[in-house]
């Protein structure tokens, strides 16, 4: 019995007081968008010439395909989203992935040098019709929703990216796993 | 890292130079010496001379970068059987309880995780250069600079120990241009901000082991020898100078190839 209040509390109530969840300014479509504008993830989420990712695409990308009116159906979140275009005014999207101030990480080193598919980090983002809820912690402010797999391998909602995610990783494919690799 | 002593006019562009690139603050009050932070000091020494014959030198110091002789065993070298085996180590990893800082093999970096460190000191007591130093005071930025700080350095909190890096994120960068352009991180394209800012070219820093580098040519001159040879830190940042009074300060009066006869027993320099 305290062994089933106890995971309930480890499972449920922890990670309820501890996170707050905001709600995305609009929704998105990923899989609409993989089926009908391309079918790679990189055709909006580009790597930089210099290395660095240029993360969530510009107000400027979605133009390129979305002029003011056009290829969209007529609900709320489209209204809104025309408000945006039409203004030019970039999306203030909350973004899962922040990190703490003193992690490096290179999307460069992993994609295109080890060759990892975006799934293996982010799990089914990319086939999913809405976007989750933004979670953060509140006491550090930092989002936490990322990652593949729940809590002990269970599967369910993405739940974490931990730094023993990232060393696990990194020792089990005899990666370098000095502290500078990922810190700065 | 080869720093040329006789080209070093003591300006301090250097120190400037890394303070900003490395988001190092000013205090409340510089004019405690003791708790400043410079990762990049600029040392003067001189020849003991009095007027006409007086010489002047000036040492930049970051951190040495000491390597680790053997990974996995920190503190190895103090028990080797022969002591005039060579046998390296680096002083303020073989301390540190709270592995806050490595050595990498990879790259010869010794990394420090301020996140990490638990601000026991050991590893300021530890280094033999002083190249570490020790966060008392949050720095006081005046408002809307912290907007302007780097984001490529996280700002160090009070209570951590801190030190020179060889602006490892400027190798981050450069590594991550290389991956995605294939190549590989040439000489010029990882330079640190002490280097770039040197007016006369003291600086030079590079790969010390590739022969294509311009460092590997240096550290085989005979004017060149490091800071402390005899403790074995075996350090990456070798200095240069053809001046005789400066290579025998820089080690304590310790000549470079009969270092073990001439340390132990004499006392009282
Ligand atoms: S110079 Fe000091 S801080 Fe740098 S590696 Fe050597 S012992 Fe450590
Ligand atoms: S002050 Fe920090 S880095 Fe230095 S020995 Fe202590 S825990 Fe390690």
């Amino acid at each position: 019995m305290g062994l089933v209040i106890g995971s309930a509390f480890g499972f449920w109530a922890t990670p309820t007081i501890l996170y707050a969840e905001k709600a995305q300014p609009l929704q998105f479509n990923h899989k609409l968008h993989l089926e009908q504008v391309s079918d790679s993830c990189k055709s909006c989420h580009t790597l930089r010439e210099d290395g660095s990712f240029s993360g969530i695409p510009s107000i400027q990308s979605c133009k390129e395909c979305h002029e003011a009116g056009s290829l969209m159906g007529d609900g709320k979140n489209e209204a809104a989203f025309d408000e945006y275009l039409k203004k030019n005014q970039p999306i203030p999207w909350l973004v899962y992935s922040r990190q703490p101030d003193c992690v490096f990480f290179s999307h460069a080193a992993h994609t295109a040098s080890a060759g990892l598919e975006c799934a293996q980090c982010h799990a089914d983002h990319g086939q999913t019709t809405k976007l989750r809820p933004y979670e953060y912690n509140r006491l550090t402010g930092y989002s936490r929703d990322i990652w593949g797999t729940g809590p002990i391998g269970l599967g369910g909602p993405p739940h974490r990216m931990k730094m023993d995610d990232c060393a696990k990783c990194h020792s089990e494919n005899g990666v370098n796993r000095a502290c500078f690799v990922c810190h700065k | 890292m080869v720093i040329d002593l006789d080209k070093c006019t003591g300006c301090g562009a250097c120190s400037v130079a890394c303070m900003s690139e490395n988001n190092i603050g000013v205090l409340h009050d510089e004019t405690d010496k003791i708790r400043s932070i410079t990762w990049m000091r600029v040392y003067q020494i001189d020849n003991g001379k009095s007027f006409p014959d007086t010489e002047v030198a000036f040492i930049p110091r970051p951190c040495m970068h000491c390597q680790g002789g053997t990974s996995g065993t920190p503190g190895q070298a103090f028990f080797q059987e022969d002591p005039m085996e060579e046998a390296a180590h680096t002083p303020c990893v073989s301390v540190c309880p709270a592995t806050a800082t490595d050595y990498d093999e990879e790259t010869g970096i010794v990394s420090q995780i301020p996140t990490r460190c638990i601000g026991c000191r050991y590893c300021v007591a530890a280094c033999p250069y002083h190249a570490r130093y020790f966060n008392w005071y949050d720095v006081p930025w005046p408002k809307g600079t912290p907007r302007a700080l780097s984001p490529f350095v996280s700002p160090r909190m009070r209570g951590v120990a801190e030190k020179c890096t060889f602006c490892y994120q400027r190798y981050q960068a450069a590594r991550n241009k290389a991956l995605v352009s294939g190549g590989e991180v040439g000489e010029m394209d990882y330079q640190t901000a002490c280097t770039e800012a040197c007016p006369s070219g003291a600086i030079t820093f590079g790969q010390l082991q590739n022969p294509k580098h311009k460092v590997h040519q240096l550290i085989s001159s005979e004017y060149t020898f490091r800071l402390l040879e005899r403790l074995h830190t075996n350090p990456k940042v070798y200095y240069m100078s053809k001046r005789e009074w400066v290579r025998k300060k820089a080690d304590n009066y310790v000549t470079r190839h009969n270092k073990f006869a001439q340390a132990a027993p004499q006392s009282g320099h």
